[in-house]
């Protein structure tokens, strides 16, 4: 399990007013300030605090990848034996072209995958090339997978902490 | 897509400054000006380019609970769910697979027992049994597309 960062109400004010966006002016954090009712250091010195306790992962843009050409979507899933899932996470998981990578629970018996691994390419040929990188990588600890596309969007939000 | 497009898109999905003028910053290490970013970055928002501009947050770093969900959906039946599941504030994203999985959903929560709460929820709703998938662990998340 990850360790979970305590947040006070301050932080929890910083998220609710960030985590739809930053503001597109010449100074965002003041803006952001003004919102929460705080001096624009205290918001940049929590805002650091946040990113080096993992709290924010990243600040940055995030691209549609759909918008950037990357159609092919591929949820590869695999069964792969209980006692090397650490190991081959590790492994796929640096591939430059595994966006996520997770151990999750089998349902037994319908779905005995074990190992997540999102692909994301061009085309569906480009996620069945790249899938058999992650073949070779996994070698004889395959014990079976499954590409499943995405065919289409029903939502995508993003995540929210409520107000 | 010009070239400075290309360059917010493959250098800022990460790294953006915790400063008074950050984009003053990004403009200096894109040879261009404040101004230009800013409005760039609005118009690829704006086109879709973009999905999101600012901090990316860890759900579960903040005591939350994030998981994965499938459900084996008839299509003749799609419709219904998908509105039912939709319109829960909780599912931050779905997806259709082509899977006899078909639907593919990611719940958000700010505890545990709300997230339990909610998939009791779906599963009263919509009638169809929900395979939860919560994380046993990460290995990688945050992968960088190439514009």
């Amino acid at each position: 399990m990850t360790a979970e960062a305590s947040l006070d109400e301050i932080d929890r004010r910083i998220v609710l007013a960030t985590q739809s966006g930053l503001p597109l002016e010449s100074q965002p954090y003041h803006a952001v300030a003004r919102q929460v009712g705080i001096a624009a250091e205290e918001v940049m010195v929590r805002m650091r605090r946040m990113l080096e306790s993992g709290v924010i992962r990243r600040i940055g843009v995030v691209p549609n990848h759909y918008a950037l050409g990357y159609k092919a979507n591929g949820m590869t899933v695999w069964d792969v034996p209980d006692d090397r899932v650490d190991e081959l996470g590790e492994k796929v998981g640096a591939l430059d072209f595994v966006s996520h990578c997770y151990c999750r629970p089998r349902h037994l018996p319908d779905w005995p995958y074990n190992f997540f691994a999102m692909v994301h390419g061009h085309d569906r040929g480009e996620v069945e090339e790249l899938v058999r990188r992650i073949t070779g990588l996994i070698g004889d600890a395959d014990r079976g997978h499954e590409i499943l596309y995405s065919t289409r969007i029903l939502k995508k939000t993003g995540l929210r902490i409520g107000g | 897509m010009d070239e400075l497009d290309r360059a917010i898109i493959n250098e800022l999905q990460g790294g953006f400054p915790v400063c008074d003028q950050p984009f003053a910053e990004v403009a200096v290490r894109l040879h261009t000006t404040e101004q230009e970013i800013i409005s760039r970055i609005g118009l690829l928002l704006k086109g879709g380019t973009l999905s999101r501009f600012g901090p990316m947050y860890h759900a579960e770093r903040m005591g939350g609970s994030l998981s994965l969900a499938a459900m084996k959906i008839p299509n003749s039946d799609f419709g219904r769910v998908t509105e039912i599941v939709n319109a829960m504030p909780e599912v931050a994203h779905n997806y259709a697979r082509d899977h006899a999985l078909s639907m593919w959903f990611v719940l958000a929560t700010e505890t545990p027992r709300e997230h339990a709460a909610a998939l009791e929820r779906i599963e009263l709703k919509t009638g169809y049994p929900v395979y939860d998938m919560p994380k046993i662990k990460e290995y990688f998340i945050g992968l960088r597309f190439a514009a």
